[in-house]
C-alpha cells in the first residue's frame, strides 16, 4: 500500500475539510448533520420500500393508508419469487456472465495500463491518445456493427459478445484509472526488482500489482456491478430464454406476473443482493481507492 | 555496453506492444471498423429483413430524421428536458453533498456509503421498484406527496410528470456525482485555508473564494461526463414506461432501438447515432470552448 493510501484511511488529514474541523461553528456543523441524516434517509427510503414490499401477501401491496410493517409478514414470497421464474438459473447465467468479464476486464486493463505507465516504445504515447479519445464515445456509434458483426461470427444467442471485449482492454475508462494509480507507485520498486532480475511480467505481478488493490478492487466492483445490471447488452444478444440473465429475467417476470409486486419485489431484492455484497466486501479498498483516483502521478 | 542497451530497449518496446496488443485489436475490431461501417451504413437503407437489397441512398437517411421524422425530434426534445434537469439537479445536489460529507464529521463513512447504495444498484431491479413507488393509487411517492399535503399526480402514467419522475430517479443517485466531487475537494491544500484564517477571512468567502474556484474543473469534467452519459438512459425507460404515454418519455436510445430492432431499419439508425455522437460532440465542444470564462486550472494567471 503507498503512503498516500494510508493517510487517506487515516482520515486523509493531509488534505482539508473545505469548511475545516476547527474553523466551523457547532452550528454549521449540527445543522451539516441534519441535513446530511435527512438526506441519508430520503436515499434509504426507496430501499426500506422495496423489502417492506416484498415480504406483504399481494393484498396489502396498494393498501391504504400505506404501512411499511406488513400485517401479516409473508417470507414465502422469497422462495415463491424464485420459482416463478427459474431464479436460480438466471443468477447463474448472471454469474457466467460477470465473472469472467470482471476478469477479463481486471487482467488486461492492468497489462496495457502498466504498458502506458511505465514502458517506453515508439507510437505508445499516440497510442494512449486514442484510449483517452475513446472515453468519451458513446456506445451507441459501435452497437449496430458490432451487433452485425457478432451475428457473422454466429456469436449472437452465445455469451461470447458479452464477455469476449472484456479480455480486449478491459475499456478506456479503466486503463486510464489504473495507469494513473500505477504513477503513483515509486519507480525505485520497480528498479529493485529489476536488480534481481525480474522482467516486466514478473515487475507487474510482483511489485505493481500488490500496491494497487485499492484501484484494482474499485475496477473490478464497477465491472461486476455494471455487468450484472447490463439490460441491453442481453437484450440485444440473448434469445433463448434458457439463457437469460436476471435483468431480462426480472423484465421477463414483469411482463408476464405484472401484478404481483411483492413476489417482484422479492426477485428484485434477490437480484440486487450480490452487487450489495460485492460493494460491501470491496468497501474499503473502495474509499481508499475512490479518494486516489483524482491525483496525478 | 551499447549494443545491450538497444537490444533491451527493443525488448521493452516488443514488451509494450505486446502488453497493449488485445486493446489495439479491440479498438480497430470493435471501435475503429465499427465506426467506419456504422458510418457506411448510414448511407444506405441497409436492414435486417432483406440485407441483399441494400442499396446506396446518400444523405437520405439524414435527411429523412432532420426533416421528415418528427420522432426523432421529439426524441430530441424529451431527452435534452431530461438531461438538463437531472444534470443541473445533481450538479446543485452533488456539489453541496460533497462539501456537507467534507466538514470532518465523525461517523461519515456509514453515511457515505448509504448515498453510494443507489449507484451500485442500477437496472431493471430499481427501475422495477421506481415504478412500484409511482404507481398512482396508493404509491409510496402519492403517499409521500399527501402528507406533504399536494395532490398526487399520475408520474409516469402522465404526459406531463413522466419526465420529472425519471428525473427524481436520477436524482436519487446523486451520490455518484458527490463521489467526485469529494475528491477534489479533499485535494485542496490545507495551508490555503489556513493562510485565510490567519487573514480574517469568514467561512462563507473561503468557501467562495477557494473552495469553489479550486473545484471548478471537477465541476466541468463532470458536467460533460454527466450529459453523455444521462443522453444514453435506455433500461429506465424500457422498462418503466416504453416511452410512453404516447411518445412522451421516447429517449433517443430508446428509439434508436426501436427503429433498429423493431423496424429493423439499420441503416437509419445508425443514421440517428451518427447524429447522437454529432450532438454529443457540439456539446462538449461548446462546454471545453465557455470553459476558459469559468474553469480555474491551477498555476494559470488571469
Amino acid at each position: 500500500m503507498s503512503t498516500s493510501a494510508r493517510a487517506a484511511r487515516r482520515g486523509g488529514r493531509d488534505w482539508a475539510p473545505v469548511i475545516g474541523p476547527r474553523a466551523t461553528g457547532p452550528w454549521a456543523r449540527r445543522g451539516s448533520v441534519v441535513v446530511l441524516l435527512l438526506g441519508a434517509a430520503a436515499v434509504l427510503v426507496p430501499f426500506a420500500w422495496m423489502v417492506s414490499t416484498s415480504l406483504k401477501p399481494e393484498s396489502e401491496v396498494f393498501r391504504q393508508p400505506i404501512q411499511w410493517v406488513p400485517k401479516h409478514t409473508r417470507p414465502a414470497n422469497y422462495t415463491e419469487a424464485a420459482t416463478l421464474i427459474p431464479f436460480w438459473r438466471y443468477f447463474v447465467n448472471s454469474l457466467v456472465v460477470a465473472v469472467p468479464t470482471v476478469i477479463g476486464t481486471v487482467v488486461s486493463s492492468a497489462a496495457v495500463a502498466y504498458a502506458f505507465a511505465r514502458m517506453r516504445a515508439r507510437g505508445l504515447p499516440t497510442l494512449f491518445g486514442l484510449v483517452l479519445a475513446t472515453i468519451m464515445l458513446p456506445a451507441e456509434v459501435t452497437l449496430l456493427p458490432s451487433f452485425l458483426l457478432f451475428r457473422e461470427l454466429g456469436w449472437v444467442g452465445t455469451y461470447l459478445p458479452l464477455v469476449v471485449p472484456a479480455f480486449l482492454g478491459g475499456g478506456a475508462f479503466n486503463i486510464f484509472l489504473l495507469r494513473q494509480f500505477f504513477l503513483t507507485i515509486p519507480r525505485e520498486h520497480d528498479d529493485a526488482a529489476r536488480v534481481e532480475g525480474h522482467g516486466f511480467l514478473s515487475i507487474l505481478l510482483r511489485v505493481i500489482v500488490p500496491q494497487s488493490w485499492p484501484a484494482i478492487a474499485l475496477v473490478a466492483t464497477f465491472t461486476f456491478v455494471g455487468t450484472w445490471n447490463d439490460f441491453l447488452g442481453p437484450l440485444l444478444y440473448l434469445s433463448d430464454q434458457d439463457r437469460y440473465t436476471l435483468p431480462l429475467g426480472l423484465n421477463f417476470f414483469k411482463d408476464i406476473y405484472n401484478t404481483q409486486w411483492a413476489h417482484l419485489m422479492a426477485a428484485s431484492v434477490l437480484a440486487l443482493l450480490p452487487c450489495l455484497v460485492v460493494f460491501f466486501l470491496a468497501q474499503r479498498a473502495f474509499s481508499e481507492g475512490v479518494v486516489l483516483t483524482g491525483r496525478k502521478g | 555496453m551499447r549494443p545491450t542497451r538497444r537490444r533491451a530497449s527493443r525488448r521493452e518496446a516488443l514488451a509494450a506492444y505486446g502488453l497493449v496488443s488485445p486493446w489495439l485489436i479491440g479498438f480497430l475490431g470493435l471501435t475503429v471498423g465499427p465506426m467506419i461501417a456504422s458510418l457506411v451504413m448510414s448511407l444506405t437503407d441497409y436492414g435486417l429483413v432483406n440485407p441483399e437489397a441494400t442499396r446506396f441512398v446518400g444523405a437520405d437517411n439524414y435527411r429523412e430524421a432532420l426533416t421528415g421524422d418528427p420522432l426523432v425530434w421529439q426524441a430530441l426534445r424529451v431527452t435534452t428536458y431530461y438531461v438538463a434537469l437531472s444534470v443541473v439537479l445533481e450538479l446543485a445536489l452533488g456539489f453541496g453533498l460533497a462539501v456537507l460529507l467534507n466538514v470532518g464529521l465523525r461517523g461519515v463513512g456509514v453515511v457515505r456509503t448509504v448515498y453510494y447504495l443507489p449507484a451500485v444498484v442500477s437496472g431493471v431491479a430499481v427501475s422495477l421498484l421506481w415504478l412500484l413507488i409511482f404507481q398512482p393509487s396508493s404509491g409510496l411517492a402519492n403517499a409521500v406527496l399527501e402528507v406533504l399535503g399536494i395532490d398526487g399526480v399520475d408520474w409516469v402514467y402522465s404526459t406531463t410528470w413522466v419526465i420529472p419522475a425519471f428525473v427524481l430517479m436520477s436524482v436519487w443517485g446523486v451520490g455518484r456525482a458527490a463521489f467526485i466531487y469529494l475528491a477534489i475537494l479533499q485535494r485542496i491544500p490545507t495551508n490555503l485555508y489556513e493562510a485565510a484564517a490567519v487573514d480574517g477571512v469568514g467561512s462563507f468567502r473561503r468557501f467562495a473564494r477557494i473552495t469553489l474556484p479550486l473545484a471548478t474543473p471537477a465541476i466541468f469534467l463532470n458536467l460533460v461526463l454527466a450529459v453523455i452519459g444521462k443522453f444514453q438512459i435506455f433500461t429506465e425507460a424500457f422498462v418503466i414506461s416504453e416511452g410512453g404515454p404516447g411518445t412522451s418519455s421516447l429517449f433517443y436510445i430508446l428509439y434508436l432501438y426501436r427503429v433498429a430492432f423493431r423496424y429493423f431499419r439499420v441503416g437509419y439508425a445508425s443514421a440517428l447515432a451518427w447524429l447522437l455522437f454529432a450532438v454529443l460532440l457540439v456539446l462538449t465542444t461548446v462546454a471545453f470552448r465557455t470553459s476558459r470564462h469559468w474553469v480555474y486550472y491551477e498555476g494559470e494567471r488571469r
